[in-house]
């Protein structure tokens, strides 16, 4: 009996090296049958990571797939869609690598609405390399470099991309996998640059520090500091500060970046270079 | 070397589930959330579908498994 995840996988490769209770296997369970919905041909897919725990997804999926450097995955992603626009091509980084060392490629890809899908992993901490703080880590959360509780501002990713230009915004938590899949699916088909940021755990790293033991914690505590977009529009401003907003924030139509340079590729072409 | 048996298999006249105990992680997810408490965990702390007449085949440990390890499903479907 295959399911659809056996589909889709490089069943070799298991088991995954990722922790017991780690929300990267959810993510990519979601991301799986978020494709298996839209029953795109495997072939036209390009999932393309950086480098990290997340990261480690493209080596599990049987798709077309590439692992690049740290915080590079949305230039090589870029570089794919404009070589082959039929291509569908998805992004998979993890908070670190999105926002601080790919912060500026994040911004970029946003601001130009390049048809991809960026999904970020969001377990609000560097896991691989020992629990450093990242530009996601809550003020006032530990980390091995905030012994004494973090006094960094954290960015809102979904207000980041918003802001920056994106088509598509949604955040979604790995306690709701259905919900994450249905986001995940709207993302993969909006013509454009679409975000779906997902809240995640790291028991090992973030958990230790954080006094949330185990990943049945984590997911309790991930279950508590979220609210629905709607019941967050009715919290107080200092109750916001403690509760991210889950949902579908942004959904517009804007000319895509392939779109626009095709036209631009047909205009030098019928005057033959001359301006 | 392998476990004692890679894919347990327990099914009822409405349900099968099915864990692939070389591939769980014992995070004990599957049993603590699964609204039925259909799930029991064994010495290694991997779920035993011990309650399974209790399933209302949700599917949440499944979605929720990292490691894709428990499926679920009505045994009326066929076999791919």
């Amino acid at each position: 009996m295959k399911t659809v995840i056996d589909r889709y996988i490089r069943e070799e490769m298991f088991p995954h090296i990722w922790c017991p209770g780690c929300g990267n296997g959810i993510v990519l369970g979601a991301i799986i049958r978020a494709i298996d919905d839209l029953n795109w041909d495997r072939d036209k897919i390009v999932a393309v990571s950086g480098i990290g725990c997340s990261s480690r997804i493209t080596g599990y999926v049987d798709f077309c797939t590439m692992n690049t450097v740290h915080g590079r995955a949305l230039p090589f992603a870029t570089g794919i869609k404009m070589a082959n626009s039929d291509l569908k091509v998805i992004v998979i980084m993890g908070d670190g690598d999105c926002l601080a060392i790919g912060g500026n490629h994040f911004i970029h890809a946003a601001r130009r609405n390049i048809d991809l899908t960026a999904i970020i992993i969001n377990n609000m901490i560097y896991g691989m390399t020992g629990g450093q703080y990242s530009p996601l880590t809550p003020t006032t959360k530990f980390g091995s470099t905030a012994p004494y509780g973090n006094i960094d501002q954290s960015f809102d990713l979904c207000e980041l991309a918003i802001a920056a230009g994106a088509s598509y915004v949604a955040r979604g938590t790995i306690f709701d996998p259905r919900q994450s899949t249905s986001l995940m699916k709207k993302a993969l088909d909006k013509k454009g640059f679409s975000v779906v940021e997902i809240i995640s755990d790291c028991p090992v790293s973030y958990g230790k520090m954080n006094k949330i033991k185990s990943p049945i914690d984590m997911l309790k505590w991930i279950k508590d500091i979220t609210v629905s977009k709607k019941a967050w529009e009715g919290l107080s401003p200092d109750e916001k500060k403690e509760k991210y907003a889950i949902g579908e924030f942004l959904s517009k139509d804007r000319p895509d970046y392939t779109e626009l340079y095709e036209e631009i590729i047909k205009k030098a072409q019928e005057t033959g270079g001359n301006k | 070397m392998k476990q004692k048996k890679l894919l347990e298999v327990h099914q009822n006249n409405s349900v099968k589930i099915s864990v692939r105990r070389e591939w769980c992680k014992s995070c004990g997810i599957c049993i603590e959330f699964c609204p039925k408490d259909v799930l029991v965990p064994d010495d290694q702390l991997k779920p035993i579908p011990e309650n399974i007449d209790a399933c209302i085949k949700c599917g949440l440990c499944e979605l929720r498994c990292p490691d894709f390890a428990i499926t679920v499903e009505g045994v009326e479907e066929k076999d791919e």
